[in-house]
């Protein structure tokens, strides 16, 4: 028999807030734990929470980018469960009048264009930062009360590549978007996956199995690959695929039953006192809309059509924010687009990777950049001298001019020295001649690099060219 | 002996202007007052002697310097619900032994920016679940009047210490008649405000949508004067609302006609078991502010007998969350397990008194999944429904007057046995949270026992000026009010 496999992706973003979701603490990776903590985000006796309005815009620009419908009415409820990572033992979530409704993501995968629609994005709070030690565990509540925003997939994929291609998208939405950094290892992007397996043609979905809180993306493709097999291997032996919640274990590669559904939390949600609800105003969503970024597409495609860059160039340039922001810079003081992209997609990310660098952190500069190609552009330096000024100031830093100059590498266009080094390339090699003029068009090249090496690398290789031409053409 | 502690905050406050006393002085009246009576009262939980005199001694500095508050100098009980910085927040519960409040409510934040003495906390049930003060974990409050008798609850501490001169001024809070109710027990006056009127930040929450804190004086005048201290926006409190506060206090001037007031009688307030003793002296009230120039309408109230299903669902809903955090992991009382689960278990077990069990399991059950439409729903919609009754009610009069309580004080230990029982006598109180309106007690007779007899003046939201301006005439007219028991 075939089976299909069906997945649903509940994907929690922390948002890019300076303070939590509901008290004035600030949020901050890696301090010191416990201190960034106050009598709202501790649960204490009395502490009431107050709505981060900026976490309510991040999340309906997030809805507004996804192409969802904002909710002029929302409101607050409480989600009731007892463990030491939620002070108050309820979150405050939303749970039946989210901020945003419906959306969808089109992404390729595969060479096909496919859309993978949403149900609804809701903001709540995040959790406290566990962590288990021998004998005991510890409590972070630094993280406790931050922005979460959750973003809930309809079950509208089948493949572990559809959710990967699904996420990746929707990371590259939120960080162009400025709503998260999507830090995986920060935990910024967690996702639970819900999995179904049903033989094809069955119209009922199979019994869902939810896998819960990772971040690693690999990690995700790797458990939905072992789940979906999991689960035909249960179906083909004749059994019943329980519903339930599973763990996935990386050292091993395999999920693991956690929670069957007759030990399934009564989470008793009801609406939450302490907060009111939330109205939008569609002069408000207007304003919001204005403020939005442009999108990798959209991005995408203006370099293809404004730029007249190559697709691939396109795409590689824009596959992260840092580096298309990066790229935006340059262009704001150059022209030569595609030289910029010759450089990024080269040298640049040749260099970064050697020495383990992020963009942010290159030497070179976006003006640098710039001036770099315009000294090329105005033929003062060759290319190949271009990438050694470029590569000269990624690791030591320093000024493109200043460098040319005191390099010595200033490309040579005078005929004169031209004219001396070109006669003793065709003088000194007699046989390369020969074949040029029987035909061999390509056999230019020889002289052509005899006359580089003899100007070491100064010559301006137009100017070569055409000078070896006249005197074999002549 | 200046008999100090015997004055209100109105004469308190004049006589401090023009020099005839001192914050010490009468904080000093006060604490020796505690130490005659409180032993047989039972009102005090703690009290901080040397914050207390330190911080009268600030007052009268700051009155030196020229700083003018009605408030300033007078030394008021705190109900052990609201979080003082650096003091324990018991609310009555062995489950917070131990813990201090690291903040400030906004009530106590507002009352030290006026200038108030905080003298000390005082006993109620515990997380205020109750209508007596026997749930609480920590000791036994009694009634003035009679000592054999309950003082009222949950702010029993505070009426009791008002009604002992034990404080010149209580802060009590009001979720089902808590503050009502122990005044009308005690022979106090007592404010309900208007919800969203006073901020709930730092108050312990019972159930949030139906909690307000407020006072309990010895005089309308005075706690119109407390209202107007502790009143006004918190963007700390969502629930808060955006309001000018207006001069309760100084608007009270003595006036005592009520000409051109309306005042509604709800026909379904003198309920069935209604002690004919409690009758006669609301029906007595009724009459004298006729004879000050009252119109008297009859009004209907037809929903409000649903109030108490009505309430102890939405109520017991919002405290099986608001009490989870009481969990032995951040403060308070641990008793340790194997796992998080079995510590919770242990401790909550051990931690909470069988009230606060019982409305907790109550509410997790009305919230529980398949009962949720059932019950916590069914209760909102009909919540609304009373609400509508008092909006209705409204357009025909300023103000309703009803009974606070079906009978006066009971004896200690009576009612221990039968929850449902005492849950009724909430009957004519609840309502009024329900509605999220304002309303006030005030004495209006004795029993043959020599037991306080309150009156309801309840008012529309936002309506505070209307309740005491009327309880005022009523108070300026009759001497219930200047009645002091002789404790025995």
């Amino acid at each position: 028999m075939k089976y299909e496999a069906t997945i649903g992706l509940e994907t929690h973003i922390m948002q890019k807030t300076n303070t939590k979701m509901f008290c004035a603490c600030k949020y901050e990776y890696g301090a010191e734990p416990n201190t960034h903590v106050c009598p709202v985000c501790l649960g204490y006796p009395g502490a009431l929470p107050v709505m981060n309005e900026k976490a309510i815009e991040l999340c309906c620009k997030a809805g507004l980018l996804l192409g969802c419908e904002i909710n002029p009415y929302s409101k607050w409820d409480r989600k009731n469960y007892f463990y030491p990572d939620m002070a108050k033992n309820y979150q405050i979530t939303q749970a039946d009048q989210p901020l945003c409704l419906g959306g969808q993501v089109a992404v390729e995968v595969d060479g096909e264009m496919k859309t993978f629609t949403l149900e609804r994005i809701h903001q709540e709070e995040n959790a406290a930062k566990n962590t288990h030690v021998a004998g005991a565990s510890l409590v972070d509540y630094n993280r406790a009360g931050t922005a979460l925003m959750e973003i809930v997939s309809n079950p509208c994929m089948h493949s572990a590549a559809d959710a990967l291609a699904y996420l990746t998208a929707l990371k590259q939405i939120m960080e162009y978007g400025g709503i998260s950094d999507c830090n995986p290892e920060k935990g910024q992007i967690r996702s639970d996956v819900n999995v179904s397996v049903r033989p094809v043609g069955q119209e009922k979905l199979g019994s869902k199995v939810e896998i819960k809180n990772m971040n690693s993306f690999a990690f995700i493709q790797q458990a939905i690959e072992y789940e979906i097999d999991r689960q035909i291997e249960v179906l083909e032996s004749g059994g019943k695929v329980v519903q339930e919640t599973r763990g996935f274990d990386s050292d091993r590669g395999e999920t693991f039953s956690q929670r069957t559904k007759e030990n399934a939390h009564d989470y008793r949600y009801f609406p939450e006192p302490d907060l009111m609800p939330v109205k939008i105003s569609a002069e408000q969503i207007g304003q919001w809309r204005s403020e939005l970024p442009e999108l990798p597409v959209q991005r995408r495609e203006r370099y293809v059509k404004e730029l007249g860059l190559p697709e691939y160039d396109a795409g590689v340039l824009t596959a992260d924010m840092a580096t298309s922001d990066w790229f935006e810079r340059v262009m704001v003081h150059t022209r030569n687009a595609k030289a910029v992209s010759n450089f990024i997609m080269g040298e640049m990310m040749r260099l970064l990777s050697e020495h383990g660098l992020s963009i942010a952190e290159s030497k070179v500069t976006p003006e640098k950049l710039a001036e770099i190609i315009a000294l090329i552009d105005a033929k003062t330096i060759s290319t190949g001298a271009g990438k050694q000024v470029f590569e000269i100031i990624f690791n030591e830093g320093g000024d493109p001019k200043q460098i040319v100059e005191e390099k010595g590498m200033a490309q040579v266009s005078d005929d004169s020295a031209l004219e001396g080094w070109a006669d003793e390339a065709i003088a000194s090699n007699p046989k390369p001649v020969e074949e040029y003029k029987a035909g061999n068009a390509a056999s230019i090249n020889f002289l052509m690099g005899q006359v580089m090496k003899a100007s070491r690398g100064k010559a301006n290789p137009g100017a070569v060219m055409q000078m070896l031409k006249q005197k074999l053409d002549g | 002996m200046a008999d100090l502690h015997k004055l209100t905050i109105a004469e308190l406050s004049e006589k401090l202007a023009v020099g005839e006393c001192t914050s010490v002085e009468i904080v000093n009246d006060v604490l020796a007052a505690i130490d005659a009576t409180d032993g047989k009262v039972g009102a005090y939980l703690t009290i901080d002697r040397s914050s207390a005199l330190e911080q009268a001694r600030a007052a009268d500095a700051a009155r030196a310097a020229g700083k003018k508050n009605p408030m300033l100098g007078i030394p008021v009980a705190i109900k052990d619900l609201l979080n003082v910085k650096g003091q324990s927040c018991t609310c009555a519960s062995k489950i917070l032994e131990g813990y201090v409040a690291p903040y400030d409510a906004t009530v106590i934040a507002k009352l030290r920016a006026a200038g108030a003495v905080l003298l000390g906390r005082v006993n109620m049930d515990e997380f205020a679940m109750g209508s007596s003060t026997e749930n609480s974990a920590l000791g036994q409050t009694r009634n003035p009047w009679n000592l054999g008798h309950v003082p009222g609850g949950s702010s029993g501490g505070s009426a009791a210490s008002v009604a002992s001169d034990e404080a010149i001024a209580s802060l009590g809070s009001d979720t089902g008649g808590s503050i009502r109710q122990p005044a009308a027990f005690c022979g106090c006056v007592g404010v309900k405000p208007t919800y969203g009127r006073v901020s709930r930040y730092g108050l312990t929450a019972f159930a949030s949508s139906l909690d307000q804190i407020g006072p309990i004086t010895k005089t309308v005048k005075d706690s119109a004067i407390l209202l107007e201290a502790i009143c006004g926006h918190d963007k700390l409190d969502s629930s808060s609302i955006e309001m000018d506060v207006p001069a309760f206090g100084k608007n009270l001037t003595g006036e005592t006609s009520l000409v051109g007031m309306k005042l509604g009688l709800p026909k379904e307030y003198f309920v069935e078991g209604m002690d004919p003793e409690v009758e006669k002296a609301v029906r007595d009230a009724v009459a004298h502010c006729k004879s000050l120039g009252a119109e008297i309408v009859e009004v209907s109230l037809p929903n409000s007998k649903y109030a108490i299903a009505v309430y102890y669902i939405i109520a017991t809903a919002e405290a099986s969350a608001n009490l989870a955090r009481f969990d032995g992991i951040r403060y308070g009382l641990r008793v340790d397990g194997k796992d998080p689960i079995e510590l919770y278990g242990k401790t909550r077990a051990a931690g909470f008194g069988s009230e606060v069990k019982r409305r907790i399991i109550l509410g997790t059950y009305v919230l529980s999944s398949g009962y949720y439409d059932a019950y916590y729903l069914k209760a909102q919609k009909v919540r609304t429904l009373i609400r509508d009754d008092f909006t209705a009610a409204f357009k025909q009069c300023d103000a309703i007057l009803a009974p606070v309580t079906p009978t006066a004080a009971y004896k200690l230990g009576e009612k221990t046995d039968d929850p449902l029982k005492m849950y009724l006598d909430d009957i004519l109180t609840t309502p009024v949270n329900l509605a999220g309106n304002c309303a006030l007690s005030l004495p209006c007779g004795f029993s043959s026992g020599g037991l306080p007899i309150g009156l309801q003046i309840i008012g529309d939201a936002f309506a505070e000026e209307t309740i005491l301006k009327v309880g005022h005439a009523y108070e300026q007219t009759t001497e219930w009010h200047t009645r002091k028991p002789e404790i025995s």
